[in-house]
């Protein structure tokens, strides 16, 4: 039976521009297989939609939304190896092994993402400085290609073709199944030291300092701090809880969390709400209530995922939405990153988050994001001039050397993304190789002539 | 509910729309499951979903709802598999067709009414005499709220289902004195594939593993008659309680 074309509204994430896509939102094999066998003109696989910009919109072509195939094929307890269908999100993995004892070997900031968008991305968590990217720990994965068909791409096998998926926002192919590596943790807890940084210098001196005895490490940036307090946060760096720093209580079952509601922000917040006197209050009182403290436990959804305990929480900007700039400075750019918070700070366009972390070595992978230095990331709520602002830090970080990531990138121009990722030649032959009559295409895709 | 029944359960039509979630909602609590379907190749992809989430017993069966001979078979076959007469069977299939084809293409209509009505009395009927035999088990069956009310939009699906939720009434009647649980479930909209890209208000559809774990919990409870989403009975209600002479003349 083949599969009925629907019309549905699509935006990133961040909710910058919402249009209407042809999409395809298969369940079964025999419905995807069907679909490939004669695809339309131009399509883009979906997730669950948590990339910021544009990378999984398609304008006047077609939308797959992979989101439902989701099937575990198989796991092995000795090695905690994984293979699954590309569809499963990173939620079902946690729900599913931290149970058996295994946790995500590389989270973002969200577990609602699937394990596809995770590699189309090359997403990277609060590791990155000693772990690397999600798609380093993953073993091999099945890509359907427009010119090759189905084809396994590994370290070894098609090694080209998986450094181009890996950050490739899905113009390769369509990614069929992963086999990934977990990680054997002890506890479903973490064991979290936090720390106060009266502005940035401190901050990244304890991050270079000590990073290294933190597996995950991150640091909240009160970007409305200026002068003498420019950059002042609060770093939150821990590892995994051992079962024997677990109190009394969560120690009899250590995989179990304790039950939560969850929040929901049910209808779009007026633009008002989120100005910037109330950002700032926010990151005053945020600032204040955190203190110094060592070894605090907490469960891993409070750790790595505060912001999916409200569901939509991107409505907290209102209907025009916002973007999110995650910009990554080379370690010799740290006065850009001095300069891009200044210029922040001074704008009024108030973040009401800002996250800042050092990234270790950079992977293969030809538009994988992550390189050494360090990255900061921002919401920008769309009001006036937003785009010649956005224009105004892209240009300064490229004088600094540094880079935009895909997965949140809305507003760049293509100059300036060619200009950040010297491997995009090659990854558009191998793309030109892969899908000659460029069916694989998004509106990300196309507002940057990602092939060629 | 009564006695105990074996913690197993039977899937009918487990690759439509809802049936995998309720099938995951049984592993999550400890089932053994049987799948069944026409398609074997697909049924084993859920089926290894189901043993590498839940770690139980997931078994695959072939069952076509039309093929009426074999109906007596399968269910000894289900017994053979588990080694036990299953603890209960839930009944997924359905055929939804366009109600404008089915009005102009008799094969249409009437497949719509074999596979929803026929196809599930002659199927239930033999798990109804062995649950009857042994003394407990549920049976549940997918109906629809479309069988609450021929509309012109969709009465030749909305006759089967109609006719289906009878069917289960009587059952349930039947059975009650042997200790064996029917549960009618009316669904509503839900998001699955049937209802993919229509342009139906958010808060009336219900995400397909709320619905599978509603369901579940509803037939473990012993539930007669459930709406997934509690507010569609009231809404059926309501559209039951219109007058005929007014409602013939509505387009709802």
């Amino acid at each position: 039976m083949p599969l009925n074309a629907a019309n549905v509204y699509f935006s990133g994430w961040g909710r910058y521009g919402c249009i209407l896509c042809e999409a395809y939102r298969p369940e079964h094999h025999f419905e995807l297989s069907a679909l490939l066998t004669s695809p339309p003109k131009s399509f883009i696989p979906r997730g669950l939609g948590r990339s910021y910009g544009d990378a999984a919109m398609n304008k006047d072509g077609a939308v797959l939304d992979l989101s439902r195939m989701n099937r575990m094929r198989s796991f092995e307890a000795e090695t905690g190896v994984l293979e699954c269908e590309g569809g499963v999100s990173l939620a079902e993995i946690l729900d599913v092994f931290v149970p058996r004892g295994f946790f995500l070997p590389v989270t973002p900031g969200t577990k609602f993402v699937t394990v596809a968008g995770a590699i189309a991305n090359d997403v990277h968590g609060k590791n990155h400085h000693c772990d690397g990217t999600f798609t380093q720990f993953v073993d091999a994965i099945g890509l359907w290609t427009p010119a090759r068909g189905i084809i396994t791409c590994s370290r070894h096998e098609n090694s080209d073709i998986f450094w181009a998926t890996a950050g490739g926002v899905g113009l390769t192919g369509v990614l069929l199944w992963a086999r990934l590596r977990l990680l054997p943790v002890e506890s479903a807890y973490m064991r979290v030291d936090y720390q106060r940084c009266s502005h940035l210098d401190e901050a990244l001196a304890a991050m270079e300092a000590s990073d290294k005895n933190y597996r995950y490490s991150v640091a909240w940036v009160d970007c409305l701090a200026r002068g003498g307090s420019l950059g002042r946060s609060i770093l939150m760096r821990g590892n995994h809880a051992p079962v024997n720093y677990l109190p009394e209580k969560a120690r009899r079952s250590p995989f179990r969390l304790p039950r939560r509601t969850k929040l929901a922000v049910p209808v779009d917040f007026p633009g008002f709400v989120l100005n910037p006197y109330s950002i700032k209050a926010f990151n005053t009182l945020f600032y204040a209530k955190n203190r110094n403290a060592q070894d605090v436990i907490v469960d891993y959804d409070q750790y790595f995922y505060p912001l999916d305990g409200i569901l939509q929480w991107n409505r907290l900007y209102g209907k025009k939405g916002f973007v999110q700039y995650q910009a990554t400075f080379p370690p010799d750019g740290r006065t850009g990153l001095v300069r891009m918070l200044e210029r922040l700070a001074s704008s009024g366009r108030a973040s009401f988050l800002a996250v800042l972390k050092c990234f270790g070595e950079s992977n293969p992978g030809l538009l994988s994001h992550p390189m050494p230095g360090y990255t900061l990331t921002l919401d920008i709520p769309n009001t006036p001039g937003l785009i010649e602002f956005a224009a105004s830090l892209d240009r300064l970080l490229l004088e600094y050397g540094g880079r935009l990531y895909l997965a949140k990138d809305a507003l760049t121009q293509p100059e300036t993304f060619s200009e950040m990722y010297p491997q995009l030649g090659a990854f558009r032959e191998i793309k030109a190789q892969l899908d000659p009559d460029r069916i694989l295409t998004s509106s990300l895709s196309r507002r940057l002539c990602l092939d060629g | 509910m009564t006695s105990a029944y074996p913690k197993s359960v039977v899937i009918l039509g487990a690759l439509s729309g809802v049936a995998r979630y309720i099938a995951d909602e049984f592993a999550r609590r400890g089932f053994s499951l049987i799948l069944a379907e026409r398609d074997m190749a697909e049924l084993e992809l859920i089926a290894a979903d189901m043993r590498v989430r839940h770690s139980i017993a997931c078994y695959c069966l072939e069952f076509d709802a039309l093929r009426y001979d074999d109906h007596a078979q399968f269910v000894r076959q289900c017994a053979e598999t588990l080694g036990e007469t299953p603890g209960g069977v839930v009944l997924c299939f359905g055929f939804m067709a366009d109600q404008t084809q089915a009005q102009r293409d008799f094969s249409t209509a009437r497949r719509t009414l074999e596979v929803n009505f026929i196809g599930a009395v002659s199927i239930l009927e033999h798990f109804a005499a062995a649950f009857e035999e042994r003394g407990n088990g549920f049976i549940a069956g997918l109906s629809s709220v479309a069988g609450d009310r021929g509309r012109k939009a969709n009465y030749i699906y909305g006759a089967a289902k109609g006719g289906l939720s009878i069917y289960l009434q009587g059952l349930r009647n039947r059975l009650y004195a042997s200790g064996v649980q029917v549960t009618t479930v009316k669904p509503g909209f839900m998001d699955t594939p049937m209802t993919y890209g229509m342009e139906l208000p958010k808060p009336l559809v219900a995400a397909p593993d709320i619905a599978g774990r509603a369901i579940v919990r509803a037939i473990l409870k012993g539930k007669n008659v459930i709406y997934v989403l509690f507010f569609w009975r009231y809404i059926m209600w309501i559209i039951k309680s219109i007058p005929e002479w007014q409602f013939k003349k509505m387009s709802i």
